[in-house]
């Protein structure tokens, strides 16, 4: 029997250096890459220089007693039509570091003309997929992105679903009053 | 003279019309294919000459579990090269979510991960209590506890029977699913409904336990331990089962980590993370539970340490239903939770917040927050952001079978085909999990 409830644990977890606070980290090493820091609900979130993510991501995977070193997740937001935010959409990067048990996450916020970041692939492999979905849902472009294809929607949809400004899809119910428009323009399988 | 001539062109057009249509379908044909050219980059250069097959496996292939497409690249019998492509059981849950209020969309949460609805529940009125400071009784905690714990074992056993049934295990499959209709009939007690129950709430559940629900669990927490025994026996030293799981689809730790998977599929590898120990949620740190772990993080050990969650699921299901609190099965904050039913005959007050909590709904602040838990497959986290209205502005949920897909390619490679039925079966991926 490999597996038990008293298998050893083969990934080295232990502490070899205490924590350290991760905002202050950053804004040492490298001040010019947060633009803002903020906190709601004991979650923590670096506002970065959308160009500096890759260079914020691998400070953060590799620094002695930060060592985020699972990417949990990156959510794409579009906020549009409010303009309250530095810019029409925020990318999340929701990093966890198992050393230390913590959470943080990195945002960057994109503008409308120019949806375009560095991609994170080069630092966690996990990012491939999930930046597929927002390059398909939202429209985003990662740079340096391996395979930047369509994930979950056909290949040849138009426009990106899960931007404010994409309606949702509704089907005219048919009845005998319109059913001659509708069949006009319903697009029936081909024989 | 005049007829042949007619006759003669007559013959000409038909055999036009016989070539333009036999290019038309040469055509079609060309493009049902695809080009080899556009998977330039993809597949190695020798699926572009031919001298490697090109294969399609799915998405109606029965061991995809569900509608997964594979494009693999085969050197004999040999994978080159895997390519997975998602998104045929996308329903765009997400975005619909957009235009519900909160409590109305906790119903479309249950379409997701189908075998284990109760989780996708928990994470999304977790993310809506975390939002809006809401608080859940230590009643409705134990609660969702034992129908988490009972929809780990009930998603176990699909996998257990389905992995199984892919290497030609038959009989697992009969019996996990005689045993899952157990759970599913004491989440319909819970719930009114099998499968999709919305059964957790925001601010707690959506109703009491019922009174036949106590028996039924007694009994099932009676019968299942020799159940996972016998499915152990089974298959745990069976010749033909190690023949085609020791050794396959080894993940090492790092990779495991670096590709982003979670679960029991990470645990498989030996990386000791399991969120409901790590960051307890539900009140998961009052029990005593083992974490069990592989040690070479091939199919056997992902298939162990599944085997061994189910026994220690089932003792927290006895744990929490042992010291089941008394008390409210939800909050009392009627801004966010409506008033039970009967003070709405004695209660001006409890008549508006119901009417208020049903028409419009409740509000949020316009703030985003990440709430991960552990699912059966893995962790399940929900991002989840408002607009200071009824509805949300955007809900992301990262899904362990989405992440464990994406990492399905490189686990295959090297692997013969056989294996990769075992391998895709050993992730144990949900595909409205990961397409949403």
């Amino acid at each position: 029997m490999t597996a038990s409830a008293s298998g050893r644990a083969r990934y080295n977890r232990m502490q070899t250096t205490p924590a350290i606070d991760p905002v202050e980290a950053v804004r040492g090493a490298m001040p010019q890459a947060i633009l803002d820091v903020k906190a709601f609900r004991g979650e923590t979130t670096l506002i970065i220089d959308p160009a500096q993510v890759v260079a914020v991501a691998r400070y953060l995977r590799d620094t002695p007693g930060l060592t985020y070193n699972y990417l949990s997740d990156i959510s794409a937001v579009d906020y549009y039509p409010e303009a309250t935010r530095p810019g029409r959409f925020g990318v999340s990067t929701h990093l966890y570091s198992m050393l230390y048990n913590r959470r943080l996450r990195v945002k960057a916020y994109l503008q409308e003309d120019e949806p375009v970041m560095p991609s994170l692939t080069v630092v966690w492999p996990a990012a491939n997929w999930l930046e597929r979905e927002i390059f398909d849902m939202m429209g985003i472009v990662f740079e340096g992105h391996p395979d930047l294809r369509r994930l979950l929607m056909p290949e040849d949809w138009d426009g990106h679903p899960h931007r404010r400004d994409y309606p949702l899809g509704y089907e005219t119910p048919m009845f005998s009053f319109n059913v001659d428009d509708i069949n006009q323009h319903k697009p029936y399988a081909k024989a | 003279m005049a007829i042949e001539s007619q006759e003669q062109s007559r013959a000409a057009a038909r055999a036009e019309a016989r070539e333009a249509a036999r290019e038309a379908e040469a055509r079609e044909l060309q493009t049902w294919q695809g080009q080899v050219e556009e998977l330039r980059g993809l597949v190695s250069d020798r699926a572009l000459t031919g001298e490697t097959l090109l294969l399609n496996m799915g998405p109606h292939h029965p061991s995809t579990h569900g509608v997964l497409r594979l494009l693999l690249e085969l050197d004999g019998e040999e994978i080159v090269t895997c390519l997975p492509d998602i998104g045929y059981l996308h329903t765009g849950i997400e975005k619909n979510i957009e235009s519900k209020t909160y409590e109305k969309a906790v119903t479309l949460t249950d379409r997701m991960d189908y075998l284990s609805p109760m989780s996708n529940n928990m994470v999304f009125c977790m993310a809506i209590e975390k939002l809006v400071e809401l608080d859940v009784p230590p009643r409705a905690q134990a609660v969702r506890v034992i129908c988490l714990e009972l929809s780990r074992i009930a998603s176990h056993l699909v996998w257990l029977g389905t992995h199984a049934l892919d290497m030609g295990a038959m009989s697992v499959f009969l019996y996990g699913f005689r045993e899952r209709e157990r759970i599913l009939d004491m989440f319909e007690m819970l719930s009114g409904q099998r499968m999709m129950g919305s059964y957790f709430r925001p601010g707690g559940l959506w109703r009491d336990i019922t009174a036949e629900f106590g028996p039924a669990l007694a009994d099932f927490l009676e019968y299942m331990p020799p159940k996972v025994e016998d499915y152990e026996l089974l298959l745990r030293n069976n010749p033909l089962w190690i023949d085609r799981t020791y050794g396959v689809g080894v993940v090492e730790p790092e990779q495991a980590l670096a590709w982003g998977m979670s679960g029991p599929s990470l645990r498989g590898s030996g990386v000791n993370w399991d969120i409901r120990k790590a960051e307890p949620y539900s009140g998961y740190e009052q029990y005593e539970f083992n974490v069990p772990l592989g040690d070479h993080g091939d199919v056997y050990d992902r298939f162990m340490v599944r085997i061994e969650e189910m026994k220690e699921s089932l003792s927290i299901i006895r744990q929490a239903w042992s010291k089941l609190p008394q008390g409210a099965f939800r909050s009392d904050n009627r801004k966010f939770v409506p008033p039970p039913r009967a003070e709405l005959g004695q209660s001006m007050e409890a008549v508006i917040h119901h009417f208020k909590l049903w028409t419009e709904g409740f509000s949020v602040p316009d703030e985003e927050v990440y709430v991960a838990i552990e699912s059966p497959r893995g962790e399940i986290g929900c991002y989840l952001h408002g607009t200071g209205g009824n509805t949300p502005r955007r809900v992301h949920f990262k899904t362990p079978s989405f992440m464990h897909i994406s990492a399905l390619g490189k686990m295959a490679e090297g692997h013969f085909i056989a294996d990769l039925v075992g391998i895709i079966g050993s992730i144990d991926i949900v595909l409205g999990d990961s397409d949403r």
